[in-house]
């Protein structure tokens, strides 16, 4: 842990040492605490086992499942178009996001790619349900702090961007828009202005909120040095996305990868953060939004004309092998394993959620901590229920 | 002075009367008004608006439904406890109000040590939420309730070293005498305004606000609610009717300090004096006694105003930040202020 500066190292140092310390002074019965998984806190039904001393936290066991829906084996007796229709309820808050990743894999097996004014409009849907998913966040953070009025600007503005996803898949939460080989559709007339004017409202959104939020001294006081992930850390426990880059781990998919999306074609910046707290972790997701929109307004510039769909046959059948595609999602990295056997449906598929990996860390982030701070810490690595259990 | 004389059991009545009033309009008017409107208007939506006029008639529908409820005690509950604990916290309001003067004839009761009885009575509330917090049987409520004794006890401290400064300024813990001082007054031999506290006494103004909002567990000192952490802390357990005892409680007390905040800071019914040529207690005239309690309310929903609206725009503080901010901060301010203010009396 060289690269952490003196304050993470006495946060860190202080968390490990504080069961130990506590057992030799004073030798107190401590207190089990269930955390979930009805409590207002784990947006979903996320059951943490604290072991508390007063109000610290010795110990922390997350207990993931209580939503267990079976995806993994539910797409084994669905053909290939019907598993988007399931996949879109994984992270219902970024739900085209959760598409790409999956007709990437099927079109890598079918040996077909979408034609570019699909890729690039692809890349458009994924950006906005970041926007629509990180935004919800930078509101919820407020509540999760105490701050009730944040989110209800977050609910205002991302009704903004959910209306356009609307407007161009027909539905709002669930778009199911993507088909392997293209989309389903164009845009619709007077879509990219519209887009042009919402983006420029999310770039306000984000300033609205760095100004009541992050500019607080409570809020401050509350997230910086609170849940310190050293960047060695975060890798060993497979943390990703914004979580991992907050650790200042220089990793980002969307530019590292060589994918079937338009990324290419647009500059952004990968923002990374040397703290690793939980400041870093929301201050990261505040400026992906605002990059998030840049992307959009880059990729509605330079959007080519042509098809939206490939030729496809009409009757899909994946031929035999195996993929693996991921794509940065806004949670982190999703990825599915594809193995196909020739037939309509896939054989297995092997979803790996962000969420998952993101909430494995708990255990050791929690330890030392004080009970507020269990809150902070958990509604600075955002998880999305769904995402965990799958 | 009035000359009606009114017999005993009459007093007793308008008081009985008048305190009910003092502490269920101001509750109510502060939930309408802030609770539902100004939050609503700050985050950019409505409020209640299908309950009469703007939703004005939204309190007695919510009172409607919490009497309809159910009373659900927990099987493992301390009960007798946990139904004295709420009430309580609701008497406790009630004989803080006893002190306040509303006009110049227009009191309670008027007695000598009223600001000491006043900082007294508001630590009762603190006991009512221990023990709800304790007989609840849940552990949510057991850490709320340690939280608020913690908070509040720590935050008596900075509330009474502020008031000491008012004292001192005004020679008296008279409620009535503190109000006369401020609008006789005069700042040095400036007598356009009277001589209201807010302006000589603005860092006593500044702990003393600080220690109410703490005092009345408002957002950047609610840990003992913490909906986020907590689940409702102390209240967790409660529903219907003796939730409805702790809500209307959480906001009469809003109102209640904030009336005792106007007496000691904004020179309570009072206008200037000066104005009108007044220059004894018994020389004010006696529409004070009407006009009095209207400028009374209008000082309460200022300072309530104040209240709520860093209650809507502020995160949450920590436990040990809250406690390092009363014993760090607060109290040492506080008491450079006793000692200026001590200085300045003796030297003028």
């Amino acid at each position: 842990m060289t690269d952490l500066i003196d304050r993470q190292k006495l946060s860190y140092i202080a968390a490990q040492a504080a069961d130990a310390r506590l057992n030799v002074e004073l030798e107190t019965e401590g207190m089990t605490l269930n955390i979930g998984p009805q409590h207002p806190a784990t947006h979903g039904t996320l059951r943490i086992i604290v072991r508390l001393d007063g109000e610290q936290v010795v110990w922390a066991d997350p207990s993931a499942g209580y939503m267990h829906r079976g995806y993994e084996k539910l797409t084994e007796v669905r053909t290939f178009p019907q598993v988007t229709t399931l996949i879109n309820r994984i992270d219902w808050l970024g739900s085209f996001a959760n598409e790409v990743p999956f007709i990437l894999a099927a079109e890598q097996l079918m040996d077909i790619e979408a034609p570019p004014r699909a890729q690039w409009i692809r890349t458009i849907l994924f950006e906005l349900s970041r926007i629509a998913n990180v935004s919800l966040f930078l509101g919820d953070l407020g509540v999760q702090l105490g701050a009730i009025t944040p989110v209800f600007m977050a609910f205002r503005d991302r009704e903004y961007v959910l209306n356009l996803i609307e407007g161009a898949t027909g539905g709002r939460f669930h778009p199911n828009f993507d088909r392997i080989g293209g989309l389903k559709d164009d845009l619709p007339k007077g879509w990219i202005d519209e887009t042009r004017q919402v983006m420029k409202k999310l770039r306000n959104f984000c300033d609205e909120i760095e100004n009541l939020l992050f500019g607080n001294k409570i809020f401050q006081d509350r997230t910086r040095g609170i849940g310190v992930i050293p960047p060695a850390v975060a890798q060993q426990y497979g943390l990703s996305g914004a979580n991992l880059r907050a650790s200042g781990v220089d990793w980002d998919l969307r530019r590292d990868q060589k994918i079937a999306l338009a990324y290419d074609k647009v500059d952004f910046k990968v923002w990374t953060h040397p703290d690793g707290d939980s400041f870093a972790r929301c201050w990261i997701r505040l400026q992906e939004t605002r990059e998030a929109t840049k992307i959009v307004d880059q990729l509605l510039d330079g959007i080519p004309s042509g098809p939206v769909m490939a030729k496809v046959p009409r009757i899909i059948k994946v031929p035999e092998g195996e993929a693996w595609v991921s794509t940065e999602n806004p949670l982190g990295e999703m990825g599915y394993y594809v193995v196909s056997q020739g037939d309509l449906g896939p054989f297995r598929v092997k979803i790996r959620t962000a969420s998952f990996n993101n909430i494995s860390i708990v255990p050791w982030v929690l330890r030392g901590v004080y009970v507020p701070d269990v809150i902070t810490i958990l509604a600075s690595l955002y998880f999305i229920l769904g995402d965990i259990d799958k | 002075m009035i000359a009606v004389d009114l017999p005993y059991w009459a007093q007793s009545l308008l008081r009985v009367l008048g305190g009910t009033v003092a502490v269920l309009l101001p509750a109510g008017t502060i939930v309408y008004l802030f609770l539902f409107k100004m939050m609503s208007f700050m985050q950019s939506r409505l409020g209640p608006m299908e309950a009469g006029p703007y939703g004005s008639m939204q309190l007695f529908a919510e009172v409607g439904k919490w009497l309809q409820k159910e009373d659900i005690q927990p099987a493992l509950a301390d009960k007798k406890i946990f139904k004295i604990a709420p009430l309580i916290v609701l008497v406790s309001t009630f004989i803080l109000v006893a002190v306040v003067p509303f006009g110049p004839d227009a009191y309670f009761t008027d007695f000598e040590a009223g600001v000491f009885y006043a900082l007294a009575v508001s630590s009762v509330s603190v006991l009512g939420i221990l023990i709800a917090g304790w007989s609840s049987a849940n552990k949510y409520s057991l850490l709320g309730g340690l939280r608020a004794a913690g908070q509040l006890i720590a935050y008596e401290l900075p509330m009474v070293l502020a008031v000491v400064g008012v004292v001192i300024q005004a020679g008296s813990m008279n409620m009535q005498q503190i109000v006369f001082a401020q609008n006789h007054g005069s700042i040095f031999g400036w007598d356009g305004v009277g001589n209201p506290y807010v302006l000589t006494q603005f860092v006593a103004f500044g702990v003393f606000m600080i220690a109410v909002q703490a005092e009345l567990t408002q957002t950047p000192f609610d840990m003992p609610i913490a909906e986020s952490e907590l689940v409702s802390g102390y209240m967790t357990e409660y529903s219907g009717f003796r939730f409805l005892i702790f809500f209307i409680a959480e906001f009469a007390n809003v109102g209640i300090f904030a009336l005792i905040a106007s007496v000691l800071f904004l020179g309570g019914w009072g206008v200037p004096f000066s104005w009108f040529g007044w220059d004894s207690m018994d020389a004010v005239d006696d529409w004070m006694n009407v006009v009095g309690p209207l400028i009374m309310i209008g000082k309460m929903l200022a300072l309530s105003f104040l209240i709520m609206w860093v209650r809507f725009s502020y995160p949450r503080l920590r436990e040990d930040q809250l406690q390092r901010f009363a014993w760090k901060v607060l109290i040492p301010v506080s008491l450079v202020n006793i000692m200026l203010t001590a200085i300045l009396k003796v030297a003028f």
